[in-house]
C-alpha cells in the first residue's frame, strides 16, 4: 500500500470547490442579469427630483392643460419639445408670481439662464426614437409615459428595455387608440381592445418595424 | 441667430496643445508619444508581434474590464430648453442659402443647421455655379469653421487685446496717415468679386486718395485676363458651354477640377457623355497636359505633354484651323505622337465649326489663352459655345504686377501701413520677391486671417477673421451672379469680416458687416420694396439680374505680330505648379477631411509628392518615396517622389499647398513647400529643374497602391463604336449564376426596396462624395500613420484603375461603397448578429451589438467595411462636437462601420411618408453622395418601382454588378463607361467589352 498523500476529506473539499465554483459563476451571471433589470440600472419607477418642483399632476391632471401646450413639437418631430422658460412665464407672471417654488423659473427668466431639467426618459445614444410617427399612428402618450397626470414628480414608467419596445412593435393592436384620444389622460381601452386595435391598425396603416435599422443607425 | 454657450469651448481651447485635444488627428500628424501610447494601450498582434503570455494577460484583463464596464449605469443627462422661444424649432433641421467664396468666386450653398449649428453643406440648385452640387472644399468647410486651431484672439505683437483697443490704436495710425492722403496706406487682398467690398475699397480712395489696393492670389487668373487683352484688347471673362460642344480641346486646362465654373462644367460635359438607352451622341474631349488633372483623366484622347511645349502645340493646332499665327510649323519641334495628335485634333475641330471649344489652362502663359480665343473666334464658336462677358472680378488687372509693385514700395520704405486681408503672402507669394524680407520695412502691419499663419506671425496686429459661415458678405459666381453671404452662426472665435476692417479704415468702426452689405444693396436694389427683395435674395441665394453683361469683342487683327514667341524649348526637366486637388493653395491644409481625402490620381493622402513619369524616375534612379532635392535657379527644396503612369516625360508636377509651418496642428510639416521654387518667372511652370536623390526615404500614405484588376472585370468600358455595336457590352462579360444557385435563403422584397446605380462613365473622380459622406455620417479622421496601415475610415472610396499602355494609360474611376448585397457574405459570419438585413434590402450595421471580431470585413468581397481600431472619433473637443450630425451615432473603438445608404435620411423620409399615409416618393430620399455629385453619377431609390430613376438606370443596357459571379446580388450596380476616342489616333489597347482588362502597376 502506497501512502495516501491526501486525506479523505480532500475529496469533499474538491467537490465543494468544483461545484461551488460552478454555482458561484452561474449565480454571478444571474446576479448581473438581475442588476441589469433592476430599477437601479433602468431607473424605472424612480421619481427624479428636478431643479424646479414642477408637478405634472397639478398641471396636466388638476388643471387639465394639454400635453401639447408645453411639448409643442410632439406631433411633427422626433423630439417632443421642452417648454422654454417663456412658456412657464406666460402664466406665471400673473399666477403664483411670488411663489417660492417658482423662484428657479423666475431666476432663469431674470438672468437669461436656461433651466437644466433632468432627463427622465433617457435613451442610449444609439437609439433614435420618433415621437411624431407614434402619436400620428394612434399611440397614446399614456401608453409609454403612464399616468403622468397623477405624478407629482415624474418617473420613468417603463423599463425602456428593447424587449419593452418590441412588445408593442410586435403586437401594436394591443395598444392602439383612436387618434382623438392620443392626448387624453382619462382614456380607458374598451373591453374588446383587440378588435378596436385591429380596426385602427388597418385604418391608420400601422406597420411597426421590428428591424434593427428602425431605431439603430 | 441663437447664442451658443461658448465659454466651455473657449476655456478648453485657451492655450491647449496637449495630446488629449485632437487626439485622432494628432495621431495622424505623427506624434511619437501618442503613437507609443496607443500601441501600449491596444497593441496589435500582427504588427507588434507580442508574445503569448502578454496576449493572454491582455485578453484576461480586457475580458474582466469589459464585464465590469457593462455594469456601469448610464449617467444622468440634462435637457436644457431655451429661455425664450427660439426662432427655429429645436429638433428640426433648417436650411439657409449662402455662398462659399473660393479664390474670390462664389459657389451657392444651402447649409443645414441644427439648433443654430451649421452641420452640413449642400449645393443650391438655383445657383448657376452650383446647380445643386458642391465640391469637396465646400463639404469640408464646416470642419474649418469649427477648427479649434483657428485664431481666437486679437493679438498686438505678443499681447492679447480687445476689439475696441484695436479700433482705437489702428484708428489713430490711420488718422495720422490722412495728412499725406494716405500715401503709405496699402491693402492687400485676394481676388475680390464682392460688390460691397469693392465699394468699400473705392470709398477708401476717397478718404485716402493716395492709398493703394493690391491683390495677390497664388492661384489667380492673370494669364487668362492678359490673354484676353492680347486677343481682344480688353480683359473679358469667358463662359464656356460644354453641353453645346461636340469637340472640346483643353490646353492644360483643368476646367473640371478648378476654376469658378468647375461644377457647371462637370454637369455639362457629362450630359453629353451619357448614352440614352441604346443611343449616344457624345462629345469628344481632347486634353494636352503634363501631369494628371481630373479633366485629363476623363479625356477621350489625352496627350501627355510638357507644360512648356503647350504653346507650340496650341500654335500648331491654331495654324491648322486657320488662325494666322505667322510662324513655321511648330509640330516639327514636337514628337511624332504629338504631331499626329495635332493633325487629328485640328481636323476634328475644323469639322465642328460652331460646336467646338478650346480652353486654355490658367497655368499657361497669356499667349496660349490668346491662341485659344483666336481658335474659338476662327471656328465660329464665340456666341455659341463661348460667351464673352464683362470681367466678374472687381479689378481684373495683373495680380503679379500688383504684388511686385507692393514689394518694391515696401523695400523702398514708402509703405507705412499694410493691411493683409485674408491672404497669406509670406507663404505663397513668388519666392524671388522675398515678401517676408520686405515686410520688415513696413511700420504698421495688420493681418486679418482665419489662422495665426505665416503672414500673421510677422505682423504687429493679427485680427482673426470670420469664416464665411459666420459672415455677412456677398460674392459673385463665374457668370457674375451675386449671392448674399449670410451667416449660419455668430462668429465662434470672435472673428471679424473684411467689411468690418474696411469700416474701421473708413472711420465707421460702429458699422457691422450686416449694415455694410445691406446698405450697399439698399443702393442697388432700390428703396421700393427693398425689404421684400432683400429677403427674397437671401432666401433664394441669388440676387436676380446680376449676371455679368455680355461684352461683344472682336479679335485683334494683328494678333500674329503681337503674339510673343514661344519659350525656347529647353532640354531637361521642367517643374509644373498646380494647386493641390484637396488642400488647394494651402488654405485647407489644416482640414483633416481634406488632408485624408486621397488625391484623385495618386491616391496619396496627407502629403504631396514630386510626381514623375516612371521612365523619368528610372532615368534618375529614384522610386516611390525616395526623397530628392529639387533645385531650380539657385533655390532648393526636398520632397518625396511618386511615380505616375501617363505623366509627361521630363516633367515634374509639384502640387502647391503643402509644407506649411503655421497652418495648425493638422497641416504643419506635411509634405514639401513648392512655393519655395515658384518665382515671378515661372508661376505656372519653369524649365531647368534638377532633381538629386538624397538617399532618404519617406513613407507616403497611399490608399490604393496598384489599382490593377488581376484579370477581373470590375470596371467595364467601351468605345462609342463598341457601344453602338453592342450596347449591352458590359453584361456579356461575366457569368452571373442563376438566382437559386446559392446556399443563401431567398428573401422576397415586396415593399419598397432600396438600391443604387452609379454611372462610372459620368464620374470624374472629384472626391466630393467622399467628403460629403464624411460630413453627413460623422466619419472620423485617422491620420497618415493609420492610413498607411490601411485603416482609413471613409465609407465611400473612389477606386482609380489604369488601363492601356503605361505611357498613355486610360483612367477609370469607380466609387466603391457597401454594395448592400441581397446575399451578404458579411452577415452569415457575424457571431452576434450585428450586421443583418432588413425587409427593404438594407444591409444594417448595429453598432451596439458589434463586438469587433472583424469577420464581416474579412468576408466582404468588396472590402468596404471600416473598423475603429482606435477611438478615432474625437469625443473631447467641444467645438468639433457641434459639427456632428445629430441623426447619426458617433462610433466608438472596436466597432465596425460602413455605408448605410444614409439610413438616417431613409428613416426620416419613411416616417414622414407614414405620417401622411403614402409611400416614399421617388427622389424624396437622396443619399449624401448622390446629392453632392456634380455629375449626377449616383441615383438612389426604390428598385421595385419601375418608374423610379434608379429602376430606369438599372434597366440601362450598360448596367452591371461588380463580382456578379459570386451571386451576392448587390443592390449597388454600376453603369459601364463609354469613351469616344478619335479612331484616327493610334488605337490603344482598350480594356472594355469582352476583351477584358489589362491592368498594370
Amino acid at each position: 500500500m502506497g501512502m495516501q498523500v491526501f486525506h479523505r476529506s480532500t475529496n469533499v473539499i474538491s467537490r465543494v470547490t468544483i461545484f461551488g465554483g460552478l454555482f458561484a459563476v452561474v449565480g454571478a451571471l444571474f446576479l448581473l442579469a438581475a442588476i441589469n433589470r433592476s430599477p437601479w440600472a433602468t431607473r424605472q419607477g424612480i421619481a427624479r427630483e428636478q431643479p424646479v418642483q414642477f408637478s405634472h399632476r397639478h398641471h396636466a391632471g388638476e388643471l387639465g392643460i394639454d400635453c401639447r401646450y408645453c411639448h409643442t413639437t410632439v406631433e411633427d418631430l422626433a423630439y417632443a419639445g421642452m417648454p422654454t422658460t417663456q412658456t412657464c412665464m406666460t402664466c406665471h407672471v400673473q399666477i403664483w408670481s411670488d411663489s417660492e417654488f417658482l423662484e428657479p423659473v423666475r431666476a432663469s427668466w431674470r438672468d437669461e439662464k436656461p433651466i437644466r431639467w433632468i432627463k427622465v426618459y433617457d435613451l442610449p445614444g444609439y437609439v433614435y426614437f420618433d415621437h411624431s410617427v407614434h402619436v400620428n399612428k394612434g399611440v397614446g402618450c399614456q401608453s409609454c409615459h403612464g399616468d403622468v397626470d397623477d405624478m407629482n414628480v415624474l418617473w420613468q414608467n417603463p423599463s425602456l428595455h428593447m424587449e419593452w419596445c418590441l412588445g408593442c412593435h410586435r403586437e401594436p393592436e394591443q395598444h392602439l387608440r383612436p387618434r382623438d384620444q392620443v392626448f387624453s389622460m382619462s382614456y380607458h381601452p374598451p373591453a374588446d381592445q383587440l378588435s378596436l386595435g385591429l380596426q385602427l391598425l388597418a385604418e391608420y396603416d400601422v406597420r411597426p418595424r421590428t428591424e434593427c435599422g428602425a431605431c439603430h443607425r | 441667430m441663437r447664442e451658443l454657450d461658448l465659454e466651455p469651448i473657449r476655456e478648453r481651447l485657451a492655450g491647449r496643445t496637449g495630446p488629449d485635444y485632437w487626439r485622432s488627428l494628432e495621431e495622424l500628424a505623427g506624434s511619437e508619444e501618442l503613437e507609443a501610447f496607443l500601441h501600449a494601450e491596444f497593441p496589435s498582434a500582427v504588427e507588434e508581434g507580442i508574445d503569448r503570455r502578454v496576449f493572454l494577460k491582455l485578453m484576461g484583463a480586457s475580458l474582466a474590464l469589459a464585464g465590469l464596464g457593462a455594469c456601469t449605469r448610464q449617467p444622468s443627462e440634462r435637457i436644457v430648453p431655451a429661455v425664450h422661444w427660439p426662432e427655429e424649432t429645436p429638433g428640426k433641421a433648417l436650411y439657409f442659402a449662402t455662398a462659399m467664396p473660393l479664390h474670390g468666386y462664389a459657389t451657392g450653398l444651402l447649409v443645414e443647421s441644427h439648433e443654430g449649428r451649421p452641420t452640413k453643406v449642400e449645393g443650391n440648385p438655383d445657383h448657376p455655379a452650383s446647380l445643386g452640387a458642391t465640391d469637396a472644399f465646400a463639404q469640408a468647410s464646416v470642419l474649418t469653421m469649427y477648427d479649434p486651431d483657428r485664431a481666437q484672439v486679437i493679438r498686438r505683437v505678443n499681447e492679447i487685446v480687445g476689439w475696441d483697443r484695436f479700433v482705437e490704436s489702428f484708428g489713430r495710425v490711420l488718422d495720422g496717415a490722412q495728412a499725406n492722403g494716405g500715401a503709405g496706406v496699402r491693402v492687400l487682398s485676394g481676388t475680390v468679386t464682392s460688390p460691397t467690398l469693392a465699394a468699400q475699397l473705392a470709398a477708401l480712395r476717397e478718404r485716402f486718395p493716395s492709398a493703394r489696393w493690391h491683390q495677390w492670389e497664388p492661384v489667380n487668373r492673370d494669364t487668362a485676363h492678359a490673354g484676353a487683352v492680347l486677343a481682344y484688347g480688353e480683359p473679358v471673362d469667358l463662359v464656356h458651354h460644354l453641353d453645346r460642344a461636340d469637340v472640346i480641346l483643353s490646353l492644360d486646362a483643368d476646367f473640371l477640377g478648378s476654376g469658378a465654373d468647375r461644377l457647371r462644367h462637370t454637369r455639362e460635359l457629362v450630359s453629353r457623355r451619357r448614352p440614352k438607352g441604346h443611343t449616344i451622341d457624345p462629345s469628344r474631349l481632347y486634353v494636352a497636359e503634363s501631369g494628371w488633372t481630373i479633366t485629363g483623366s476623363v479625356a477621350d484622347d489625352r496627350l501627355p505633354l510638357q507644360a512648356g511645349r503647350t504653346f507650340a502645340l496650341a500654335r500648331a493646332i491654331a495654324s491648322r484651323v486657320g488662325v494666322s499665327v505667322g510662324a513655321n510649323d511648330d509640330a516639327a519641334s514636337l514628337s511624332p505622337a504629338a504631331s499626329a495628335w495635332i493633325d487629328a485634333v485640328a481636323a476634328d475641330l475644323a469639322a465642328h465649326r460652331g460646336s467646338s471649344v478650346v480652353i486654355a489652362g490658367d497655368g499657361q502663359p497669356a499667349a496660349v489663352h490668346a491662341l485659344a480665343c483666336a481658335m474659338n473666334e476662327v471656328l465660329g464658336n464665340v456666341g455659341k459655345t463661348v460667351d464673352t462677358i464683362e470681367p466678374v472680378a472687381a479689378d481684373p488687372s495683373s495680380q503679379l504686377e500688383s504684388i511686385q509693385s507692393l514689394v518694391a514700395d515696401m523695400r523702398a520704405g514708402s509703405v507705412e501701413v499694410l493691411v493683409v486681408l485674408e491672404t497669406n503672402p509670406v507663404y505663397d507669394a513668388p519666392a524671388d520677391l522675398d515678401f517676408a524680407g520686405a515686410l520688415g520695412g513696413v511700420r504698421h502691419r495688420v493681418a486679418v486671417s482665419l489662422y495665426d499663419d505665416e503672414t500673421a506671425r510677422l505682423c504687429h496686429w493679427h485680427v482673426p477673421s470670420a469664416h464665411f459661415l459666420e459672415s455677412w458678405s456677398d460674392a459673385r459666381s463665374g457668370d457674375g451672379t451675386v449671392t448674399i453671404v449670410q451667416p449660419l452662426i455668430a462668429p465662434l472665435y470672435g472673428g471679424r469680416t473684411r467689411h468690418e476692417i474696411l469700416s474701421v479704415m473708413l472711420g465707421k468702426a460702429q458699422q457691422t458687416s450686416y449694415q455694410a452689405v445691406r446698405e450697399h444693396w439698399q443702393g442697388r436694389l432700390g428703396s421700393v420694396d427693398f425689404e421684400k427683395r432683400w429677403e427674397k435674395a437671401l432666401h433664394d441665394g441669388v440676387v436676380p439680374d446680376t449676371r455679368a453683361a455680355a461684352r461683344p469683342v472682336s479679335l485683334q487683327a494683328n494678333l500674329a505680330s503681337i503674339l510673343p514667341a514661344p519659350p525656347a524649348s529647353a532640354e531637361g526637366l521642367e517643374v509644373v505648379f498646380r494647386p493641390h486637388p484637396t488642400v488647394d493653395d494651402g488654405q485647407f491644409a489644416n482640414n483633416g477631411w481634406l488632408q485624408e481625402c486621397p488625391e484623385p490620381l495618386t491616391k496619396l493622402t496627407w502629403d504631396n509628392a514630386v510626381l514623375l513619369a516612371p521612365e523619368t524616375a528610372s532615368a534618375l534612379g529614384v522610386e516611390n518615396g525616395d526623397v530628392v532635392t529639387l533645385e531650380l535657379a539657385g533655390r532648393s527644396v526636398r520632397g518625396a517622389v511618386w511615380l505616375v503612369p501617363g505623366h509627361a516625360a521630363s516633367s515634374a508636377t509639384a502640387h502647391l499647398g503643402y509644407g506649411r509651418t503655421r497652418a495648425g496642428r493638422v497641416g504643419d510639416g506635411r509634405g514639401f513647400d513648392a512655393y519655395q521654387l515658384r518665382t515671378t518667372e515661372g508661376l505656372g511652370f519653369a524649365p531647368g529643374l534638377v532633381l538629386k536623390a538624397t538617399g532618404d526615404h519617406q513613407l507616403l500614405s497611399c490608399t490604393q497602391h496598384h489599382g490593377t484588376l488581376h484579370g477581373r472585370h470590375i470596371v467595364r468600358s467601351a468605345t462609342v463604336e463598341e457601344f453602338r455595336r453592342d450596347p449591352e457590352f458590359a453584361q456579356h462579360v461575366e457569368h452571373e449564376p442563376a438566382l437559386d444557385d446559392t446556399l443563401y435563403p431567398n428573401y422576397p422584397y415586396d415593399g419598397q426596396a432600396w438600391g443604387m446605380a452609379i454611372d462610372t462613365g459620368a464620374c470624374v473622380g472629384c472626391n466630393a462624395c467622399i467628403v460629403a459622406c464624411q460630413a453627413e455620417n460623422n466619419i472620423p479622421v485617422v491620420g497618415a500613420d493609420q492610413v498607411a496601415r490601411g485603416r482609413e475610415m471613409q465609407w465611400i472610396r473612389i477606386d482609380r484603375y489604369w488601363t492601356g499602355e503605361p505611357e498613355e494609360p486610360e483612367v477609370h474611376y469607380q466609387p466603391m461603397l457597401c454594395q448592400h448585397c441581397e446575399r451578404a457574405p458579411c452577415e452569415v459570419v457575424c457571431p452576434v448578429n450585428a450586421t443583418v438585413h432588413d425587409s427593404e434590402g438594407l444591409n444594417l450595421m448595429v453598432y451596439n451589438r458589434c463586438v469587433g471580431t472583424r469577420y464581416c470585413s474579412n468576408n466582404c468581397p468588396y472590402k468596404v467595411r471600416r473598423f475603429n481600431f482606435y477611438l478615432y472619433a474625437d469625443w473631447n473637443t467641444e467645438s468639433l462636437k457641434l459639427q456632428r450630425n445629430p441623426d447619426v451615432t458617433v462610433r466608438s473603438r472596436g466597432v465596425m462601420e460602413k455605408c448605410t445608404y444614409c439610413i438616417q435620411r431613409i428613416n426620416e423620409a419613411r416616417n414622414q411618408a407614414r405620417k401622411e399615409n403614402r409611400p416614399v416618393r421617388d427622389g424624396e430620399i437622396r443619399t449624401a453622395c448622390q446629392q453632392v455629385c456634380p455629375a449626377e453619377a449616383i441615383v438612389f431609390g426604390d428598385i421595385n418601382d419601375p418608374e423610379s430613376q434608379v429602376a430606369k438606370a438599372k434597366a440601362d443596357p450598360r448596367n452591371y454588378s461588380v463580382l456578379a459571379e459570386l451571386n451576392t446580388r448587390p443592390r449597388t450596380t454600376y453603369l459601364a463607361s463609354v469613351r469616344n476616342p478619335n479612331p484616327e489616333l493610334a488605337p490603344k489597347t482598350k480594356g472594355g467589352g469582352k476583351k477584358g482588362h489589362g491592368g498594370h502597376a
